[in-house]
């Protein structure tokens, strides 16, 4: 079998033991990209050269030493593009390497490409890109989620050991349980966002995409930390994320948020959800419906805070320092405008208005002030409910994976879909989404743990507790 | 010169649309404005009602009470975290002009600003 269909702890004892030298190992990704990926299209870019260049060069005893990973195309890697699946940044050579990717090298991973992404991370599909659609390797006909759709469908389909993604709402962990992987949200500030392009800074984190709960541990391990380029990072140390793995989770409380459990949810995902419950019973854990009584309000409140740091945050492209620029204008102000117009996609034009309209005179309290303090009651709302268990339990998404194009004229109805994740990037907690099952169609269905903040370790013994005891992660879609 | 659509924003004649732009509850035209872009006809009235949909959905939040919320920052003793004022090794001038769309003698080149 192909090293691509490796899990990074499986891959590191090959290549600690010199059962496969790094070469290799690139070598079968590229053979399972070319035979694969233009049914997908995970990938925006891909540098095969320099990637067989870092295997050669490879240390195989760094953390992960060897390991070839893919990228979300919205962080900053030295000499390469990174065009947010934008057609402003088309022809953007990054002049410097992101933190997570400085502490990648460090730790020995081979940089293998470049996923495709919703523009600029704005949606929940990855059907917003300039470069086209990424496919589900589950359905072809379906959404892989989003917005780090191709990282997630990079990982589904043995096209990437493991990827990077980022997370404003649930663009982590939604595409993970579309693609029946492992997505990791980690806490705000947990990882440094210098050279991740920013979205909504007070919501935004770098996490991992991965086949497995012990491999994101891994990941998570090797760009987390403090860091002075990002004041918002925590100053301390990260910790180890994988010590509690494998401890049992007997004793331990999960709570339910009944809230969470309404109308709209699809009877498939909500059936999965409840064996997923009665198995974490079975292991020991304890099940208590706990209440989250401001769920409802988290996506308004969402959609404008997230546009309103959006619309600022994308005020930096106006075609003067780099990017592209409208030729032909007369004047500045013209340049900006057809500038913006021709290099942005729809979404982003409507999160832009949004976030602008919010912030403009007259309409500030009302708006954006008010989003802000409901945001401080949802944050409460989990304060309160982790006093009574110490991680909850929840679907990643109301509903499996939508088909292409179903969703692309209704911007509402788009972002209701991110009810489950929301909460979590608003309260800056951590979470992860891990495969509970599938649907009769044969679609992967994702269980959520949340857990308080900087309680990595707990999320992750609970969702390695889990998916120890199941085999849902062991099964493949059929790509040939 | 055309009229421009974007009454605060006279003197520029930057914006001009040319065309009657169509007529919604939120001046998208204007908003635009604001945000620097320009739109189409077409994307001003599928804007124009789409934002009065998320709009008229946002609205729920008036339900809440928020009357004793202190935000974030706002805390009593809140203090920011600042790093040390230091010069780190950054870009040279060469790199990080190396996507500027037009450039010379080591500066940006940028279109008129003054008439």
């Amino acid at each position: 079998m192909s090293f691509a269909f490796a899990t990074i702890h499986e891959l590191r004892k090959q290549l600690l033991a010199k059962e496969v030298q790094p070469k290799e190992v690139v070598e079968s990704l590229l053979d399972r990209i070319s035979s694969v990926d233009t049914r997908i299209k995970a990938y925006n870019y891909l540098h095969p050269e320099r990637a067989l260049e870092s295997a050669e060069k490879a240390d195989v005893s760094l953390p992960l030493g060897g390991v070839p990973i893919a990228v979300k195309d919205l962080i900053s890697v030295r000499g390469e593009p990174c065009t947010c699946s934008s057609r402003l940044l088309e022809g953007y050579i990054a002049p410097y390497d992101a933190t997570v990717i400085e502490r990648l090298r460090k730790a020995g991973a081979i940089l293998l490409g470049r996923t495709n992404m919703d523009e600029f991370a704005m949606g929940s599909s990855t059907e917003n890109s300039a470069w086209g659609v990424t496919r589900n390797p589950w359905d072809l006909s379906r959404v892989p989620g989003g917005s780090s759709g191709g990282s997630a469908a990079a990982v589904a389909a043995h096209e990437a050991i493991a990827a990077l993604g980022s997370d404003t709402g649930g663009s982590i962990r939604q595409p993970a349980a579309f693609c029946g992987c492992v997505g990791l949200k980690p806490t705000y500030g947990r990882v440094s966002r210098y050279g991740l392009t920013a979205f909504a800074s007070s919501l935004d984190q770098i996490g991992p995409l991965t086949k497995t709960v012990a491999d994101a541990a891994l990941l998570l391990e090797s760009i987390a930390g403090a860091d002075p380029r990002d004041n918002t990072c925590e100053p301390e140390p990260a910790p180890s994320f994988s010590t509690k793995l494998g401890e049992e989770i007997r004793g331990m409380t999960l709570g339910v948020p009944k809230e969470y459990f309404v109308s709209g949810i699809d009877p498939e995902v909500e059936a999965a959800m409840q064996k997923a419950i009665a198995h974490l019973e079975g292991l020991g854990a304890t099940l208590r419906e706990i209440s989250l009584p401001h769920t409802s309000y988290s996506i308004a409140t969402y959609y404008l805070v997230a546009t309103a740091e959006a619309s600022a945050n994308l005020a930096r492209f106006d075609g003067m320092r780099y990017g592209r620029r409208a030729p032909g204008c007369d004047d500045l102000l013209e340049t900006y405008g057809r500038t913006r117009d021709e290099g942005f996609g729809r979404e982003v034009k409507r999160r832009i208005l949004l976030g602008t309209y919010s912030l403009s005179s007259g309409y500030y309290d009302a708006y954006y002030l008010r989003a802000q303090k409901v945001r401080m009651r949802i944050r409460e709302d989990f304060i309160i409910a982790f006093r009574d268990c110490q991680a909850i339990v929840t679907p990643t998404s109301p509903l499996p994976a939508f088909r292409l194009g179903e969703r692309t004229e209704d911007p509402l109805q788009m972002y209701l879909a991110d009810i489950f994740t929301i909460a979590v990037n608003l309260a800056g907690l951590c979470a992860i989404s891990l495969p509970c099952g599938f649907t009769r169609s044969g679609l992967p269905i994702g269980l959520q743990i949340i857990g308080p903040m900087r309680k990595e370790e707990t999320v992750l013994q609970v969702a390695y507790a889990y998916e120890q005891s199941t085999s849902w992660h062991t099964l493949q879609p059929s790509l040939g | 010169m055309e009229k421009s659509a974007f009454p605060f924003l006279p003197e520029t004649g930057a914006f001009r649309y040319g065309y009657s732009v169509p007529t919604v509850a939120i001046d998208v035209a204007y908003v635009a404005g604001l945000a620097r872009l320009r739109l189409s006809p077409e994307e001003i009235e599928t804007f124009g009602n789409q934002l009065e949909q998320v709009l008229a959905y946002v609205k729920k939040l008036e339900e809440v009470d928020v009357q004793d919320v202190v935000l974030a920052g706002e805390e009593k003793g809140f203090q920011n975290r600042l790093r040390p004022d230091r010069a780190l090794p950054e870009l040279s001038p060469n790199e990080a002009m190396e996507n500027a769309p037009q450039r010379g003698s080591g500066l940006f080149l940028v279109p008129r600003i003054l008439e």
